[in-house]
């Protein structure tokens, strides 16, 4: 690297220049790492920013790098910071924000945009940003004027973090970013439409309380909201002093530890046959943190027939939006579980659990362990037992990314990095990216489906440059295995446009300085993951697994969560 | 059943194409929405006239007061409102008929508010149900052309609202 130049000695010292308040602010407010990517209006800012106590990771495509600020805001409860130049740049954004808007993931996005007085010319890189982020973001603006972007970027950072979460994007022209005005770093925010409910209702919680003491066959299915509001210990006290069986969405895996007797795994289309059949049969279904998903509820008239409904959550708009709700609770789920522990009364629900174990027995997931080929299942359990647990695990989108939330048992919140809502194929590389620097202590992993991974693969170079461990397992079976599985099911076996010829991942990786390894054995498999484990650089294995594998069971689109497809083939396997 | 949800909303750019995009991007029709300023020069407020039954307009009046910059959210359903339209309305009239159509203008508490060798043109404000009455009347005289403001409403005093 160049020897860095002197920076310019600033004649006014009371007046600075809308880039460095957006440096000096930033820093204000605790921002240690960002991700972006350079570009031509953006200069101003990247000039502050070389000699700033901040940690920048340049992607190679701005929607990594929008996945790594997400991933970043996953793994470590902190806002993800992302920065792209206009044009282009804030266009390629759009995926990543929409990823983290679906999951309420808290995010800033900085972008620049052309002069002020260009704007609406069709200027060379410009681009309606606002506009077209307006819907994937929870809000934006555009700041025209360098004495309101303090403000403007102080606003941004309360709005994204509070209440439930979201990307925010402040648009920045570049004669904002070189002007100056004076700034003393005290702006305050001006948010008159934006109130935040954080205590829940004292009459509500009571009377959900009530509810769980008379309900005999209740659940607590929980979402991605638990995780956000750091209520997992306040998750977990309710479970246990209540004595409610707890079922987790996608999203909530990691809210509650599921090697205890309570849990019922994650629910849903691809959930567990028990978690399933719980919900259906319970009298009481306790939401915290979740929105009722079609992924979750399946057809909505006959979702948990028997069950009243109480429904904890930040969002007043996810209250009765998909499914009527007896007993709204609106508020930050870490106050109103903690309120409602106090109130309810253990019981011991001795039929009800029996069910359950009966169910548990009868299906557990399970796959075809003699099978010659290598099972996409094996390597996860067998990740999971090497790593104990323990590892933060990123996915993409499809098949790997259901086998993950089925075979890998996560103990605590922030363990599981997986795009829920959008349904973002190549999300899981840049997330272990971004995973890995919030966590570098951590065994990071991306269980990654072949394609997905082909989406954003060249962000490989990015973990290298940074010298990261992150492990890449490929379940590579050639298709888009979800796509496949569809069209096997419901198309007639009429794999259209659903298989790709595939490059050696492990020679890609090498020539990309990463580690690559090859595994087409059963037999290999427990070396390979230990070798993978054991590496210092970023790892790529590039398993070939049975090609056409279906996850399992399976709730097919439109169907009552009861009518699972797949469940006698499962038993064929005990 | 239609409602009449009037949001007072931050006086800032893009506010319109949030609350236009909100209703779009989830299916929401709107039947009118009307955007002035009120006595607060940091406020606009926006009167819409939504159509739909209790749990979409429900879902309507939540996603609203989401949006950052809207401030407040009411629904005037059920309650006592004044609610009117502003028209402007050109209507083919020989000057031989205008006394008879004056007289309807009349009936309506309408004005003339321009005037051509064969054409008036008539400004009528109320409940959206005079408007229509007023263009069933003029029909048969033609009507070139009609402009209308689309619903705005304030709550009654002594209401207990406000």
């Amino acid at each position: 690297m160049p020897a860095k130049p002197e920076t310019p000695a600033s004649a006014a010292e009371t007046m600075k220049s809308g880039a460095q308040i957006v440096v000096d602010t930033l820093i204000d407010l605790g921002v240690d790492t960002m991700f972006g990517y350079v570009g031509g209006v953006v200069l101003p800012l990247f000039d502050k920013l070389y000699d700033a106590p901040i940690r920048f990771i340049i992607p190679r495509h701005e929607q990594g790098g929008c996945h790594m600020a997400d991933a970043y805001a996953r793994a470590s409860g902190k806002t993800g910071v992302i920065l792209a130049t206009s044009g282009p740049g804030a266009c390629n954004l759009v995926t990543g924000l929409a990823t983290a808007m679906m999951d309420s993931i808290p995010m800033v996005a900085l972008t620049g945009q052309v002069r002020t007085d260009l704007i609406g010319n069709d200027a060379f890189q410009e681009a309606d940003t606002t506009g077209i982020t307006r819907p994937v973001t929870k809000y934006n603006s555009i700041v025209k004027d360098v004495r309101q972007l303090e403000r403007t970027v102080r606003e941004a950072f309360h709005i994204a973090s509070t209440g439930r979460p979201g990307p925010v994007l402040v648009d920045l022209p570049v004669d904002v970013l070189v002007n100056k005005c004076p700034c003393n770093g005290k702006a305050e925010l001006d948010l008159p439409g934006y109130r935040l409910r954080t205590k829940g209702h004292a009459r509500q919680i009571s009377m959900a309380a009530e509810a769980i003491n008379k309900a005999e066959k209740p659940v607590l299915y929980v979402g991605g909201g638990v995780i956000i509001a750091n209520a997992a210990e306040e998750l977990r006290a309710l479970a246990e002093k209540a004595h409610v069986p707890v079922t987790m969405t996608l999203l909530g895996l990691g809210s509650y530890d599921q090697r205890k007797p309570e849990s019922l795994d994650m629910l849903g289309m691809h959930g567990s046959a028990y978690a399933n059949y719980a919900v259906q049969e319970s009298d009481l279904l306790i939401a915290v943190g979740a929105r009722f998903d079609d992924r979750v509820t399946g057809k909505i008239p006959t979702f948990a027939p028997h069950a009243k409904i109480v429904h904890i959550d930040i969002d007043p708009a996810s209250i009765s939006k998909n499914v009527h709700v007896d007993i709204p609770v609106v508020g930050d789920a870490k106050h109103i579980l903690t309120e409602l522990t106090k109130e309810v009364e253990y019981r011991p629900r001795e039929a009800w659990f029996q069910k359950i174990a009966e169910w548990k027995k009868k299906y557990p997931f399970r796959y075809d362990g003699k099978s010659a080929n290598i099972k996409p299942q094996y390597i996860i359990e067998e990740v999971c037992r090497q790593t104990n647990n323990e590892a933060i695990i990123a996915t993409g989108v499809g098949q790997h990314q259901m086998w993950s939330a089925q075979f890998y048992k996560f103990l605590r919140p922030r363990q599981f990095i997986s795009s829920g809502g959008l349904g973002t194929m190549g999300f899981g590389l840049p997330a272990a990216i971004g995973a890995q620097i919030a966590k570098p202590d951590a065994t990071v992993i991306d269980f990654d489906g072949d394609h997905s991974f082909n989406m954003t693969m060249t962000e490989l170079a990015t973990a290298v440059q940074h010298e990261l461990p992150i492990k890449v397992c490929i379940f590579n079976n050639g298709y888009m295995g979800m796509v496949r599985q569809w069209q096997e099911l419901f198309y007639g076996h009429r794999y259209s446009c659903s298989y790709l010829k595939n490059p050696n991942y492990a020679e890609v990786a090498r020539a990309l300085g990463a580690v690559g390894i090859t595994v087409d054995k059963n037999a290999d498999v427990p070396q390979a993951v230990a070798q993978m484990l054991a590496e210092k650089r970023p790892c790529v294995a590039d398993f070939h697994v049975e090609p056409e594998e279906n996850v399992w069971p399976m709730v097919p689109a439109g169907k009552s969560l009861s009518e699972m497809d797949g469940l006698t083939i499962l038993e064929s396997m005990a | 059943m239609k409602h009449i949800i009037s949001a007072l909303v931050e006086n800032k750019p893009g506010v319109l194409a949030h609350v236009a995009g909100m209703f779009a991007a989830r299916g929401f029709n709107i039947d009118s929405l009307v955007v002035g300023r009120t006595e607060d020069p940091k406020l606009s407020r926006m009167t819409i006239v939504v159509i739909g039954d209790d749990r979409i307009v429900e879902q309507v009046r939540k996603q609203l007061a989401r949006i950052v910059p809207v401030v407040k959210v009411q629904d005037f359903m059920d309650k006592p409102v004044v609610a009117r339209d502003l028209m402007l309305v050109t209507i083919a009239v020989p000057p031989e008929k205008r006394p008879e159509l004056s007289t309807l203008i009349d009936m309506f508490r309408g004005h003339v508010v321009d005037i051509s060798p064969k054409t008036l043109m008539v400004e009528v404000s109320g409940p959206e149900t005079k408007m229509e009455a007023f263009l069933d009347v003029c029909k048969p005289y033609g009507i070139k052309g009609v402009a209308r403001t689309g619903t705005i409403a304030m709550p009654r005093q002594g209401s207990g609202e406000e």
